[in-house]
């Protein structure tokens, strides 16, 4: 067979050892990720006026230790993530609710939870554990059975659950990208399409019943998005700066720690959700491409990988997990540029933030591992194919 | 084995899907990049720099002021304040302990610092003190290691150093009103705090002038306000400086001579119209309204019954009694009503109708002319002459010599006196004119009023040929912001022939230097510097009936409210004019003995002064050709 002179040990995929698998690691997307994280570094350096306190040095330190994780999540047998994606989507739900009882209030919602050693943002957990979960429920799906509504409901619920307690925070921009990521999952297992229409439909319809629900300053970022001009001194002082550093930078930017709107404090949060504000004003639109680029490069990566795989959980996986990515830095950007509304999602591997970095790198582990799995054929309930 | 083809093949398919739909949104994120950052990103940098420039107005410092040989009258001195940046020390009550070690704080001070500290950004300097003494800020640079967030900051404040001596000419700087606002809207300056304008004096008058034009200074600011750096700055244009015509050793000669009475001195240049003394006494020291008044302060200086506040070379009305015989005289002999050599018997009272008005001179002066009369000061010869001129024909010549109209000297809040006509009375009393009141006009008693700067100027106008000089304290002419050289002397005529002004001066020239002349006893004995002067005794009351009667016709016979003004014009030298002077001592007495000896000083040192002023040019000149 022509897979087998792949491997040293001259075994099949399924049963690799860990030499091999670490030959199997994609380099490419490791330098990838080091080169974005590095653009993290350099201007979390400058938002801190150049110095590597209080902002950059920790960055790294935890790239450092997000790398160790990527590697060891991609070097663990992908049928222990399928095996275990239940369990781990449980742990995440259950700490969903243990935030909602004992969490920490920040920025007026509660988010954090602390684990002793380390504060915890459950929501980002879950962010992973329901692409494990409903690629796990997926990857045993034919055709046959996504066709009845029936089946579905299960993973809608898997969805609705932890959707619910993020909202319940409130942390609006979280429910969305966990919405849209499983969307993405339930598009890819196969669901037809007239069914999204529906559930589009119906979640329209119940907009105005969601407006009532809404707390508000989430009202507040809604009428500001549409009118930012509306109160440039209040809520839309965010957005409106944002605007004016960006632009100000114009094509070629204001140059490296030049930039006048970040170095002011005009722009708020600089160092986390406004991060690309910051960079866009200081290496101007080329600056902004480049990394847009590089955030491209990546989720082609994980589209290819996703598509190499043998694996139906595997790809499922990879895609949800790329799709989950895309959505970050799609959000984030948006809202920055003023397309969305502000939602406090952070610019993946860039933005100041333990858990986001944790949670890609988290991410990319499973996306480098569905890569060295790629081969590796999965029977419908977790066991090797015989 | 289940069937993984087809979910692969549709996988493949709907990954496309969503890869083209993640495409798409990139495309409008890059849409979106381009819009903001090369459409817009000239509003955008524009929007940027203003919120990151903020610009600074710099109060530019006001022009001094100075007299005629160079003394500083108005300058500017540095008030040391002390500031506390409440963000740069360990505490306020920490700083203000230490700082209390150093300097005098009251708990008044205290409570005030803690009151705007609260109100103000941490990093905004609070002032603790300010007019510190160089002994407080020293002491408080010596310790500034012990005294964090304590700084010493320095402003301007106006000072005089004469104090008393020009108050009322300089007048006094104070900050805008809301009616001065109003009156400037386009001077940004005025809003500016500790902005002071002029209010009074020449410091009012020529306020856009001495107030220069501000600078600014651009610096950059973060998004709460603070100033991170300075990034362009422009000086602004400093005040003119403004020289006077004065001459502050005689205005201060004129002070002493005059100290402690309600009294007016003014001397001035007969042919430039320059003012080299204009005093009024008493006076007001104008940093007493810089640093501000008290109410007790502001009240002695309103109830006392000298008046201080007022300047009474300009504001103060009196009668001029005598003095105003030299109009009358030139207003008949103009009007052809007499001649020089015009004589009229006195027999120490004249009849109109039922009414008699006396002369000074119980016995009368017998046979008199025009030149004696002056000298002599008779009554009667002047209520002959009034009455043959008429009122408006005297009131005409009081015109042409700067009377009834104010001088038009550059300060504010001139008087413009009376010299009345029959047309005047109608208008302002419903009456008709008595032939009485000419001849009491005659000799300076009725209605007429005049200030000591107009006698001062109808003096030069008599002595200079008859020339519509004018007076004037800043020695070049300022229009405005703008300075430019006065030109020199080019009075318009006054239409007196020459014969009538020497027959004048010929009696002003007896009155002080020939027996029997009214100030005899003030002559100037050195030749050169002979004067030439007119007594005026005028009464403020009317000496009743039945107080001649009993023979209460002195002065001093009355209370001092009720005593009479005296006053003295003259000029010299008799031979070659050159200055003018007027002193009018209010309820002084008479004017030969309370008025004359200071106009004769005043003379002597000035033309002491010219002598030696020319003396020097003279000498340099035989040096240098």
């Amino acid at each position: 067979m022509a897979f087998r002179s792949r491997y040293s040990s001259a075994l099949n995929p399924n049963e690799m050892t860990w030499r091999d698998k670490v030959w199997q690691i994609n380099w490419g997307l490791i330098t990838l990720i080091t080169a974005v994280a590095a653009i993290g570094f350099l201007t979390l350096y400058s938002a801190a006026q150049g110095s590597i306190h209080p902002w950059a040095l920790k960055q790294m330190i935890r790239f450092g230790v997000g790398l160790g994780v990527l590697l060891v999540v991609a070097l663990i047998d992908i049928r222990f993530w399928l095996r275990q994606a239940y369990p781990i989507y449980g742990i995440a739900l259950l700490l969903l609710v243990a935030v909602l009882i004992r969490g920490t209030i920040g920025l007026g919602a509660q988010r954090w939870i602390s684990l002793g050693f380390i504060q915890l943002q459950p929501s980002e957990v879950m962010k992973v554990g329901l692409v494990l979960a409903l690629a796990r429920y997926f990857h045993g799906a034919t055709i046959q059975e996504i066709g009845k509504p029936l089946f579905l409901v299960p993973p809608l619920i898997m969805v609705g659950l932890p959707v619910a307690l993020v909202l319940k925070q409130p942390d609006l921009g979280t429910a969305m990208m966990l919405v849209m990521a499983a969307g993405a999952i339930f598009f890819m297992a196969g669901v037809r399409l007239w069914k999204f229409a529906v559930v589009i439909v119906l979640g329209l319809a119940c907009l105005p019943v969601a407006w009532h629900f809404l707390h508000g300053y989430q009202r507040e970022r809604l009428v500001v998005f549409l009118n930012p001009g509306a109160d440039p001194l209040g809520a839309g002082y965010h957005i409106l700066q944002s605007k004016i550093a960006l632009g100000s930078g114009g094509l070629f930017g204001k140059g490296y720690m030049m930039g006048t709107q970040s170095r002011l404090d005009f722009l708020p949060e600089k160092q986390t959700d406004f991060i690309f504000t910051m960079f866009g004003e200081e290496w101007g639109m080329i600056g902004g491409l480049v990394l847009l680029t590089l955030y491209v490069l990546l989720v082609t990566y994980g589209f290819a990988i996703a598509l190499r795989c043998r694996s139906h959980f595997g790809r499922l996986m990879a895609l949800g997990v790329t799709t989950t990515f895309f959505l970050y830095f799609f959000i984030n950007v948006a809202m920055v540029m003023g397309l969305v509304p502000v939602v406090g999602v952070p610019l993946p591997l860039v933005s100041y933030g333990g858990t986001a970095m944790l949670t890609v790198l988290f991410g990319f582990g499973l996306i480098m591992n569905a890569y060295v799995h790629r081969d590796v054929v999965i029977g419908r309930r977790g066991a090797n194919e015989e | 084995m289940y069937n993984d083809n087809d979910r692969a093949k549709l996988f493949t398919r709907r990954a496309l899907l969503l890869g083209g739909g993640q495409v798409a949104l990139v495309g409008t994120l890059v849409a979106r990049m381009y819009y903001l950052q090369v459409v817009e990103a000239a509003k955008y940098r524009l929007q940027s720099d203003s919120n990151r420039i903020s610009t600074q107005l710099l109060a530019p410092p006001r022009g001094l002021i100075f007299d005629r040989n160079g003394t500083a009258l108005a300058v500017n001195r540095h008030n040391y304040r002390v500031l506390l940046i409440p963000e740069q020390a360990p505490s306020i009550d920490y700083a203000l302990d230490q700082l209390s070690h150093v300097i005098l704080l009251t708990d008044a001070d205290r409570e005030r610092v803690h009151r705007d500290a609260r109100r103000h950004r941490p990093f905004v300097p609070i002032t603790v003190r300010d007019n510190l003494s160089w002994e407080d800020v020293a002491r408080i640079e010596v310790n500034s290691l012990d005294l964090p967030g304590v700084t010493i900051d320095v402003g301007q404040s106006r000072y005089y150093p004469l104090g008393k001596l020009g108050g009322h000419i300089l007048g006094y700087v104070a900050a805008p009103t809301a009616a001065d606002l109003r009156a400037e809207p386009n001077d940004p300056l005025l809003e500016l705090p500790g902005f002071r304008i002029g209010v009074a004096g020449v410091e009012k008058v020529y306020d856009l002038a001495l107030r220069g034009k501000g600078g600014k200074k651009e610096v950059e600011v973060n998004a709460l306000g603070r100033v991170v750096r300075e990034l362009d700055r422009q000086d602004g244009i400093p005040g003119i400086n403004l020289n006077l015509t004065l001459d502050m050793r005689l205005q201060e000669y004129a002070a002493q001579r005059l100290a402690g009475q309600s009294a007016a001195a003014v001397v001035m240049d007969i042919h430039s119209g320059d003012v080299i003394v204009m005093a009024s006494t008493p006076s007001f020291d104008p940093n007493d309204f810089n640093r501000g008044l008290t109410n007790a302060e502001w009240k002695n200086l309103t109830d006392d019954p000298l008046a201080p506040l007022i300047d009474k070379a300009i504001a103060g009305q009196f009668a001029p009694g005598s003095t105003f015989k030299l109009n009358t005289a030139l207003a008949g002999l103009e009007s052809g009503a007499i001649t020089p050599q015009t004589k009229f018997f006195c027999p120490g009272y004249m009849q109109l109708g039922n009414m008699v008005f006396h002369c000074w001179k119980r016995g009368g002066h017998g046979l008199i002319d025009m030149p004696s009369a002056i000298q002599q000061s008779c009554d009667v010869y002047f209520y002959h002459t009034a009455q043959r001129t008429g009122i408006d024909r005297i009131h005409d010549m009081g015109m042409r010599l700067g009377l009834d109209h104010p001088t038009g000297i550059d300060l504010p809040n001139e008087m413009p006196g009376l010299v009345p006509t029959r047309a005047w009375k109608r208008r302002t009393l419903h009456q008709p004119w008595h032939p009485g009141e000419t001849l009491i006009a005659g000799i300076g008693q009725g209605y007429i009023l005049v200030t000591p700067l107009q006698l001062a100027v109808m003096v030069s106008r008599i002595a200079n040929g008859g020339f519509a000089v004018k007076p004037h304290l800043a020695r070049d002419l300022i229009k405005g912001a703008t300075v430019s050289p006065r030109p020199p002397p080019d009075w318009p005529s006054c239409n007196i022939a020459d014969d009538h002004l020497a027959a004048v001066r010929k009696g002003m020239y007896e009155v002080v230097n020939k027996p029997g002349g009214t100030a005899y006893y003030e002559r100037i004995l050195d030749p050169s510097m002979a004067m030439c002067g007119k007594t005026g005794t005028a009464q403020v009351r009317r000496i009743t009936r039945r107080e001649r009667e009993l023979g209460l016709t002195s002065d001093a016979d009355f209370p001092w409210k009720y005593r009479d003004n005296a006053l003295f014009v003259a000029y010299a030298p008799a031979d070659a004019p050159r200055f003018a002077a007027v002193v009018v001592v209010q309820h002084g007495g008479e004017g030969a003995s309370a008025s004359a000896p200071v106009v004769r000083d005043l003379l002597i040192e000035v033309q002491k002064r010219a002598q030696a002023l020319a003396e020097g040019e003279r000498r340099t000149q035989t040096w240098t050709g």
